[in-house]
């Protein structure tokens, strides 16, 4: 006998006591919690969004979609960045001010290359605003899972309010769980010295977000 | 090294020790008050949070009820996305199934996630055996493995350890491993995690495969879930060709939408925060025009004592766990004892009712676990999915005294009383008799009111160490049955 059988028999064995008539999933399971906490309009959520960003140490800009190449070009010569990483699906507008020198995503680049990216601009699919989550899931605005994650900078455009949504329960109805997924709650953060906080650790240790509307 | 739990002393004994060590108690005092206040704070932001508690204890109860059935339903859906699934009886299969599956890969180092269950089996002493190195990439067990020493927590598994040590530790142990230390590091937590993360940057760069576990598996998409905040869970999940999870089978949710549950009350529960940093989801591996991560993805589903623990109807409520370890920070003998009393890679009270069914009560350390409590129940208050830790507890108690049918290895077998319980044995069967003869009970307790003045306040032979730390409880003048009867005239049927 295999190790599949074997465990497959050994928790039948088990549950000889659960009746045949057990309820089903779906009655099985109480669904009595909110889909949103507290009542809010579109822009007190958009709000939240900027304030629980904040509130893990994300930077927060706001502008105009007009306003968004200057945007995108001043945080990155503020930041000293030469080298910036744009997904292939990005608007190549949103970089059209930008100074830095652009590099693309080859899936033959090796993650060392990645390692001398200064900064890496990309879309979300969704935002969370009740947890300050930014979702990725790997569309052509957003690249792969590793471009976000080995340069040290990260600039994240919302489109607000359209990509934002109040609750994480939201937020699974406009995910497909096939996609490859990440969420982004802040800047990389340990709490495993003494559980004091510090940001930055493996992932990038500044995150910045901005919030963009028509 | 010290990291092995064989010929562990009893929790008593572990336990006297670590009290008496100054430093870990301060260190885990500062640490579990920290975590315990955060906590509070964060699940009082959120109103439905006794809805979110009960539906993630129905998910998980109603999943462990039908387990077969998810279990094929995950196979399926991970091989549909391209993964392997392979399939563990105990730790022994699962670390060869590791090792073999590294070895094809032809390299001779993995980069590995935080994980329980590659803690429990011994993955990492099972690669070390066989010329593989595994290096662990979360801060807390990077400074673990670098003292050559054992987690404390699941959580923060270097809780013990402050600022002042783990500097010492990575001075001393760096260069040994990869990248030394920097000139003059100071025990700053901002330049030690620096430190770390030039450390361990050159390893994930290079490193070709990857081993995890796993917070989640959905067995509708095949997805499954890693929830972590510093980065290197990400990195050991996208950058290597290889990836391996082993993962306990009790992970398994049914539906995608479940996981609204978990990600709502795993995060408050652990880290005290509104969402961790990162939490990646993977379903297989995506096909080469849009390659993103591993290429290759084995699923290694580890039994390991699960069914036995499935098996036994009280005890069942113990696999509802994920692993938050709310209840460790909760728990005043874990505050005191630290994490090392306990013998297992689970601590605190979830250990202690989950280690003896995983390993059966066999050894003297495990065998004492159901001992290393106070009862008060905190743990129980924290649980997010309601694990009645406290019921668990008395139920192992009554195993490891009076014995009986068990569940080991998939075989029942007959458990003999534990040696060393005799006074309680007879003091649970006196109990028993009292209870199923009510007229004896009745005259016992009244006897025992009239003459509550004789009552001495300690224990006289054995029990005198027992009482010599306690009051023992005062007799109330009159029995309840003998009040209820008094003052309610029988109603509601006392007879």
């Amino acid at each position: 006998m295999n190790d599949r059988e074997r465990i497959l028999g050994r928790v039948r064995r088990a549950l000889a006591d659960v009746p045949h008539d057990d309820p089903p999933y779906e009655q099985a399971v109480s669904r009595d919690y909110l889909t949103e906490h507290g009542e809010r309009g579109v822009e007190e959520t958009v709000e939240l969004l900027a304030e629980n960003l904040a509130d893990y140490r994300a930077i927060v800009h706001r502008c105009t979609a007009a306003d968004l190449p200057a945007t995108i070009a001043g945080m990155l010569t503020a930041r000293g960045s030469k080298t910036v990483l744009a997904p292939p699906g990005l608007d190549p507008a949103w970089l059209a001010a930008a100074g830095a020198e652009q590099v693309a995503d080859r899936a033959e680049s090796t993650p060392h290359e990645l390692d001398r990216v200064d900064s890496v601009v990309t879309a979300c699919a969704v935002a969370v605003a009740e947890t300050g989550t930014l979702v990725l899931d790997g569309g052509p605005d957003q690249g792969r899972r590793r471009v976000t994650l080995v340069p040290d900078h990260h600039i994240c455009v919302v489109r607000v309010p359209d990509q934002v949504v109040s609750s994480v329960p939201q937020a699974l109805t406009r995910l497909t769980p096939t996609r490859p997924l990440t969420w982004i709650s802040g800047p990389s953060a340990t709490s495993d010295i003494e559980l004091d906080r510090v940001e930055g650790v493996h992932g990038p240790r500044t995150l910045e977000v901005v919030l963009v509307s028509d | 090294m010290s990291g092995t739990y064989l010929g562990m002393p009893a929790f008593p004994k572990a336990a006297h020790e670590a009290v008496g060590n100054q430093t870990l108690r301060g260190n885990l005092r500062h640490a579990t008050h920290t975590i315990r206040g955060k906590r509070a704070k964060a699940v009082s932001e959120v109103s439905d949070w006794a809805e979110l508690r009960e539906a993630g204890k129905r998910i998980k109860d109603h999943t462990l009820r039908h387990l077969d059935r998810y279990l094929v339903q995950l196979e399926e859906s991970v091989t549909a996305a391209g993964g392997t699934v392979h399939w563990a009886a105990d730790a022994d299969e699962a670390n060869r199934i590791v090792t073999e599956l590294v070895k094809e890969t032809g390299e001779s180092e993995v980069v590995k996630v935080k994980s329980m269950a590659t803690q429990e089996i011994g993955l990492n002493e099972a690669l070390e055996a066989e010329g593989i190195r595994a290096y662990e990439t979360d801060l807390a067990e990077l400074i673990v493995q670098l003292g050559k020493d054992r987690p404390s927590h699941i959580l923060v598994p270097a809780i013990h350890r402050n600022r002042g040590e783990i500097r010492d530790i990575f001075e001393r142990e760096m260069s040994e491993w990869g990248r030394p230390a920097p000139e003059g590091l100071t025990d700053t937590p901002a330049e030690l995690a620096e430190a770390a993360r030039l450390h361990l940057r050159e390893k994930f760069l290079r490193a070709k495969v990857g081993v995890s576990g796993a917070n989640f598996m959905v067995a509708e998409t095949g997805t499954l879930v890693v929830v972590e905040s510093e980065g290197n869970g990400r990195m050991c999940l996208t950058l290597p060709e290889t990836l391996i999870s082993v993962v306990g089978i009790e992970k398994i949710v049914p539906t995608w939408r479940d996981l609204e549950v978990f990600l709502q009350t795993l995060p408050r529960s652990s880290t005290a925060e509104r969402m961790n940093p990162y939490t990646s989801m993977w379903t297989g591996t995506t096909d080469s025009e849009t390659a993103d991560g591993p290429r290759t993805f084995h699923l290694v589903l580890l039994d390991n004592g699960r069914t036995d623990t499935l098996a036994d109807e009280v005890g069942r409520q113990a696999l509802r766990c994920i692993r938050c370890s709310a209840c460790l920070n909760v728990c005043p003998v874990y505050e005191r004892a630290g994490g090392h009393a306990y013998g297992s890679v689970y601590p605190g009270p979830i250990g202690a009712i989950l280690s003896p069914q995983l390993r059966g009560t066999g050894s003297e350390i495990d065998a004492s676990l159901p001992y290393a409590s106070s009862l008060c129940g905190a743990c129980y208050e924290v649980c997010p999915v309601a694990i009645d830790i406290p019921e668990v507890l008395v139920h192992l108690r009554e195993r490891v005294v009076e014995g009986g049918p068990v569940t080991r290895e998939g075989n029942k077998v007959v458990l003999k009383p534990a040696k060393g319980h005799a006074a309680e044995r007879a003091a649970m069967r006196a109990a028993r008799w009292a209870f199923s003869h009510p007229g004896a009970l009745r005259t016992g307790q009244r006897l025992a009111s009239r003459t509550r003045r004789l009552h001495p306040r300690t224990l006289p032979g054995p029990g005198s160490a027992w009482s010599g730390t306690r009051d023992l409880p005062a007799v109330p003048a009159e029995p309840f049955r003998d009040w209820w009867q008094r003052t309610q005239g029988g109603k509601g049927g006392a007879k």
